[in-house]
């Protein structure tokens, strides 16, 4: 648990970073610090390992105090990952991860073999261990910036925008990694982001600041997108804010799902007009993973590749409703493929539908509360 | 010229042309390391505090802009009455030569703690380096290859340098190109004037080698080949500049 007590920074040239700022961030849990440039954000994560050192107020880690601590003692006991990953040019991988677990009193042997099962675990291959940074792409380099934060092994992690400097699809792929790497070892973790669609999907709890270092709100990122606070709250959440909650519901059990005809790939025109219950009919593959839709009035010889339009999403049955409604909205037959858990077709459903569902939903909690 | 290197009697004595050689690279050896002692340390720490960063671009600017020759003979003229000894001369010129090889080491070890990526810093402190640690296990191998071109370019000017010092009577090789033009002996002249360019070489190619082993395979990908090579003019050049 990181406690910030009523922590205030003001520089000497008398520019509030940040005011008065007051919030736990609990064992376990991940807390996104999130708001735009200037609103001190940067600054309140750099005062818990005291890069910054507050002008009053405290923080303290699972209820010790943090001021008069030895900083670098402090520090060592909190993974610090940074925007550019910061690797140390002339080391290779391996002696990069290995430093934290140095700094700790591993040996020099035992620090490499930590790192070695790290490198692994945040998805590089071994032969990494040898490389030198500048051999390894943004993304990767990001990959080892997070091996070395947790080769020792720290309670607390402090991320500083640790994924904002590569593209949006590594941004993805490190999001979804490092969200089950998060499942697995449970650490407090505090991270910076200007980007609120990262925090809803990382933060188990969002702290949106304001300019001035003043907090706005604190909730759930669901709480975020149903109860905004006030107008800046609201307006910084974005647009499409009913579109985006429904990410947090998920897809109701009792959602009526109606059996899709679908046909193989290499189908005849014939074979797929028999099967076909309108213009647009769905094509699988041999494991019955939807493909696409085909235009069955269009179809001239057995259904190729070529054939398909791909602009339908697919939803997991399990999903949220999101992904539901994305996919009927999407499919060009305006009916949602639902796939199960091995990708294979279970169905279809359509935007009425989900709407309707949701009305449930909702109508459902109202009579609860 | 071949002539001259070939005669016995040029390698004999207490100008021989051995002699001369061990005397140029003493002089310049002990130049070097108390510029590297005056220079590394200021470096270090006004790159790695950056406090007094005036001070590096002020002093570094008013040494480079000292007329060599002139310094030296005011030196000895003022120093000579205090030392009785041969240190009459050798002193002002190592002080001369020391003033020149201080600017280039002090401001490249500088500028190579400043270059080194902020990031990897950051991350250094960060994660609980103390600072001598961030110094010397972060900063100072980051900025190796310019600390040690700043070492190659002292180390070009105070070869060629040491060679006018043999005006105020000082050995090494600049005795052979100063002594030649009194005798009119263009050969010795030549042979002095191409052994300080040989010197300049192999001591510069001995510097490339150390910064072969020294410097991390990681960085050298990255090093700026015109930040490695000497700004200073060629040895060469300077030497025959010598009346």
């Amino acid at each position: 648990m990181i406690t910030f007590e009523n922590i205030t920074k003001v520089y000497p040239d008398g520019t509030t970073a940040v005011d008065d700022l007051s919030l736990v961030a609990p064992s376990g849990k991940l807390t996104v610090l999130v708001g735009p440039s200037g609103c001190g954000k940067t600054t309140s994560l750099r005062m818990v390992n005291r890069l910054i050192r507050p002008t009053s107020g405290d923080i303290l880690l699972d209820g010790e105090s943090t001021n008069g601590m030895d900083e670098a003692l402090l520090r060592r006991r909190i993974g610090y990952v940074i925007q550019h990953a910061g690797l140390f040019p002339h080391r290779t991988i391996l002696d990069n991860v290995a430093a934290t677990a140095r700094l700790t009193g591993k040996s020099k042997r035992e620090a490499r073999l930590i790192a070695g099962e790290l490198i692994e675990r945040v998805g590089l291959p071994s032969t990494f261990a040898t490389r030198y940074p500048w051999q390894l792409s943004g993304g990767q380099q990001q990959r080892v910036g997070v091996a070395r934060a947790l080769a020792s092994d720290p309670d607390f992690m402090l991320m500083d925008e640790p994924f904002s400097a590569v593209d949006p699809v590594v941004r993805g792929q490190l999001q979804e990694e490092f969200l089950r790497l998060q499942r697995e070892i449970g650490k407090t973790i505090i991270m910076v982001t200007h980007d609120i669609d990262e925090a809803l999907k990382l933060g188990d709890q969002v702290a949106v600041m304001r300019t001035g270092g003043h907090l706005a709100q604190l909730a759930t990122p669901e709480e975020l997108l149903t109860a905004p606070a006030d107008d800046f709250v609201a307006d910084f959440v974005g647009r499409d804010r009913g579109y985006r909650s429904l990410g947090f519901v998920t897809a109701a059990p009792d959602l009526a799902v109606r059996p899709e005809p679908a046909v193989e790939l290499g189908s005849t025109p014939e074979a797929a007009r028999a099967a076909s219950t309108d213009d647009w009919l769905l094509v699988v593959d041999g494991h019955r993973h939807p493909l696409g839709w085909v235009e069955q009035r269009a179809l001239t010889g057995p259904i190729t590749i070529g054939d398909l339009n791909l602009s339908g999403t697919v939803a997991s049955r399990t999903g949220t409703m999101r992904q539901v409604l994305d996919a009927s909205l999407s499919a060009p037959s305006r009916r949602g493929v639902l796939v199960d858990a091995d990708g294979a077709l279970i169905g279809s459903v359509t935007a009425a539908e989900v709407v309707g569902s949701l009305d449930e939903i909702r109508s459902a909690k109202g009579a609860a509360s | 010229m071949i002539d001259y290197l070939i005669d016995p009697a040029h390698w004999t004595g207490s100008d021989a042309i051995g002699v001369l050689i061990v005397q140029h690279l003493v002089y310049t050896g002990i130049a070097l390391l108390v510029a590297a002692l005056i220079g590394v340390p200021i470096g270090l720490y006004v790159g790695h505090t950056g406090k007094g960063t005036f001070l590096i671009a002020g002093v570094a600017n008013a040494l480079r802009a000292l007329p060599t020759l002139g310094l030296v003979i005011l030196l000895v003229l003022i120093i000579a009455p205090v030392f009785a000894s041969e240190l009459a001369f050798v002193v002002p010129s190592l002080i001369v030569l020391v003033l020149l090889a201080v600017p280039p080491i002090m401001t490249n070890t500088y500028a190579g703690i400043r270059a080194v990526d902020a990031s990897a810093v950051d991350a250094a402190v960060g994660m609980g380096y103390r600072p001598l640690k961030v110094l010397f296990s972060v900063q100072v191998p980051c900025a190796l290859p310019l600390i040690l071109s700043g070492f190659r370019g002292a180390t070009l000017q105070v070869i060629s340098t040491a060679t006018i010092a043999a005006y105020v009577s000082l050995g090494g090789l600049g005795r052979l190109i100063i002594d030649g033009r009194a005798q009119n002996d263009y050969d010795q002249m030549m042979v002095g004037a191409v052994l300080v360019a040989l010197l300049a070489l192999l001591v510069d190619l001995g510097i490339g080698i150390i910064g072969r082993f020294a410097v991390s395979p990681g960085l050298t990908r990255r090093r700026i080949r015109s930040a490695t090579r000497p700004t200073t003019p060629s040895p060469a050049s300077s030497a025959l500049v010598a009346p």
